[in-house]
């Protein structure tokens, strides 16, 4: 199952150099959560999402003013696509470049990689379920990607 | 073929962005002259054996990787990221 996700509010959060463990700390005194180690998330209200080196986005919450680090408004930015049943991980296999099963990818593991042809995010949100992020320009390439995969993924397992 | 990224961990190469020889972090002093400018911008080593080139992981946490590579072997000895060169 597809469904769209509202994030709310999205924040993209860079720290200073130098500046990881004073805007984490500021970070958690605001909104109970921690900037995030790469690959990883925090929390599962107000989330932290790691998205590249020393980059991070907190989506679900406003962010609190964090003078060690540069702050982006990405509200709106990021189309977020849950995608939820039992062959999750041969759908995916088929548009995403790294390995998702859960011995290896578990929940709370994000990546940046490839989604088909788009750069993007996929996060473990579940044991069956993952969320699918890319640039909302592409919002409709994403869903039809997700659609086609798991159509092809259906059509194979009659 | 495949790099590990020392933050993503092993990706797939059409992750990656190829750039060129790591000489290029070696830029010269603006008052080096003409020659050394000129080195720096054109010439490049076609060498037989270890190379040490610049990948970009463009499609994953962007950062800048100087990989050694050998060219006769193919094998990818090292990988690591511009800002921990260690040369």
């Amino acid at each position: 199952m597809i469904t769209e996700v509202d994030a709310g509010p999205i924040t993209l959060v860079a720290p200073l150099d130098g500046g990881r463990k004073a805007t984490s700390e500021a970070l958690k005194a605001a909104i109970g959560i921690g900037f995030p180690n790469p690959n990883r998330t925090q929390g599962t209200g107000p989330r932290a999402i790691w998205c590249g080196m020393e980059q991070a986005l907190i989506v679900g919450a406003a962010c609190p003013d964090l003078p060690q680090a540069v702050c982006v408004d990405h509200t709106d930015a990021w189309a977020i696509v849950r995608i939820e049943g039992d062959q999750v991980e041969d759908v995916l296999a088929r548009l995403v470049p790294i390995d998702l099963r859960s011995a290896v990818f578990k929940r709370g593991h994000t990546a940046r990689t490839f989604i088909g042809h788009m750069n993007g995010g996929v996060t473990r949100v579940g044991a069956n379920a993952f969320e699918v992020m890319v640039m909302r320009s592409m919002a409709g390439t994403l869903v039809h990607d997700l659609e086609s995969a798991a159509n092809g993924v259906a059509a194979r397992s009659v | 073929m495949r790099l590990t990224c020392p933050i993503c961990g092993e990706r797939d190469r059409r992750e990656f962005y190829y750039k060129g020889d790591a000489i290029e972090l070696d830029r010269p002093n603006q008052d080096a002259g003409l020659a050394a400018w000129d080195d720096y911008l054109h010439n490049r080593d076609n060498s037989a054996g270890e190379i040490r080139d610049l990948w970009h992981h463009a499609a994953g946490c962007g950062a800048w990787l100087i990989v050694t590579r050998n060219t006769l072997t193919h094998a990818v000895s090292r990988c690591e990221l511009v800002e921990k060169d260690t040369r």
